[in-house]
């Protein structure tokens, strides 16, 4: 997560303090990242290395400083809220990894194996939702993040049931032979 | 204190090698004010289970009670008092009937039962309030938004004194917040006491429930234990705010 253009974001609205900046950092991503302040004056040191921000320096680098954004910070803001994030690159995501990992263990049911990190996600997604019965409609950037935890999770629990209703179908039906290396496929990375 | 309770239900369809058992020695109970989810795929036997605990099916064997009385021992007509009287049902089509108006569809289960038409008409429309669908009452089903049309199915699911509250994927086609806002609604009405079981294959919606039950082909294979507090996820729990 970027926290260098989080708070720009934030300077984008007016000057503050560094202190100011963390308070309005973890309201506005509805508390549930916390950041320290020492990360919060080494961003705000590298923006204004880059021209991004300037301060008035007067109180050298104490916390009476007062922070303002540049109109190249103005700009690189606009342009990064625009740009595309990056989700090109395959994870090597662990519960995957374990999945395919259980297949080849002797004795373990990879059904079982599913089902407890199912039961697992459905725990946690519990956990968020409570939070959205308490907090949510009062607070719109705790709702907005805890609906983004809760698609995340879901999307892992949709991926394992997939996995479970194919391996279910695998062992009613195990392929007869394996596919001839004429047709065996081969994942070709696009440049 | 449990208000429903399956005892080692087994649901078997058909005969000799075409029999099949859709249900098996299943085991559950759901306490007073409790919001229980089944989770399941497709064929699982979760919408099988769901007409064995509401007596729209018979089980092949085992038992099923329902507030302290089990169905076992009641007589057709007991049975038919029973779900009119204490067992509300959502179900993913909303099965509203298409010539009543939003208020009589709520309504109808409260006269069938013999209440008069005035004070079951009141009932109606106060379930219908406190769903925020009371200005529909006198729309007919086609007039209504598919959100409009799952409140007026949740209403007549708790309208009066109904105490347990079956849904089987009540969210339908729904989209997620409107999900989100029948899940609410059903959970409203466990803080009041009704004890509801919800079938689902969506996990946003299961994780509304208190407990989620895993059921795969006709067993209960799992439950979640209840999840710690939501506040170890916040950077400042509410308390310090």
């Amino acid at each position: 997560m970027s926290v260098r253009h989080a708070l720009l974001a934030l300077l984008s609205e007016g000057p503050k303090y560094g202190l100011q900046l963390r308070q309005e950092f973890e309201a506005s991503t509805g508390e549930v990242w916390p950041l320290n302040i020492g990360q919060v004056y080494t961003t705000l040191q590298r923006l204004e290395r880059d021209g991004l921000v300037e301060s008035d320096g007067s109180a050298g680098e104490g916390p009476q400083n007062v922070f303002r954004i540049t109109p190249a910070g103005e700009q690189e803001i606009k342009s990064w809220l625009q740009a595309p994030t990056d989700l090109t690159a395959p994870p090597r995501d662990e519960l995957v990894i374990k999945i395919l990992s259980a297949l080849r263990v002797p004795g373990v049911d990879v059904q079982d194996v599913v089902q407890a990190h199912r039961r697992y996600l459905i725990e946690l997604m519990q956990q968020w939702t409570r939070l959205k019965e308490d907090e949510a409609d009062f607070d719109l950037s705790l709702a907005l993040v805890v609906d983004a935890e809760l698609f995340r999770l879901d999307s892992l629990v949709r991926w394992l049931d997939s996995a479970s209703g194919r391996l279910k179908r695998a062992s009613v039906q195990p392929p007869l032979r394996s596919p001839a290396p004429l047709f065996r496929r081969r994942v070709v990375v696009r440049r | 204190m449990s208000f429903l309770e399956l005892r080692n239900v087994t649901k078997r369809y058909g005969e000799g090698d075409a029999q099949v058992v859709a249900v098996q020695d299943v085991d559950l109970l759901v306490e007073v004010g409790e919001l229980v989810a089944v989770m399941g795929p497709s064929g699982s036997g979760k919408s099988t289970l769901l007409s064995i605990a509401g007596s729209l099916e018979e089980p092949t064997s085992g038992d099923v009670i329902v507030g302290g009385a089990p169905l076992a021992t009641m007589s057709r007509n007991e049975k038919a008092r029973l779900r009119r009287r204490t067992i509300g049902y959502v179900f993913q089509d909303f099965n509203l009937l298409a010539g009543l108006t939003a208020a009589e569809n709520v309504s109808l289960p409260l006269e069938l039962d013999g209440v008069p038409a005035k004070r079951a008409r009141a009932a109606a429309m106060a379930a219908l309030e406190s769903l925020d669908v009371a200005g529909r009452g006198s729309h007919y089903p086609d007039q209504l938004s598919g959100g409009e049309r799952q409140r007026v199915a949740i209403a007549r699911a708790v309208v009066a004194e109904r105490r347990l509250l079956l849904a089987d994927e009540p969210s339908g086609a729904l989209d997620s917040l409107n999900g989100d806002a029948v899940m609410r609604l059903i959970l409203a009405a466990c803080n009041r006491g009704v004890s509801a079981v919800v079938v689902t294959h969506d996990a946003q919606l299961a994780s509304w429930a208190d407990r989620v039950v895993f059921i795969r082909d006709g067993r209960v294979v799992d439950q979640t234990v209840p999840p710690p507090s939501p506040e170890s996820l916040l950077a400042h729990p509410p308390a310090r705010r």
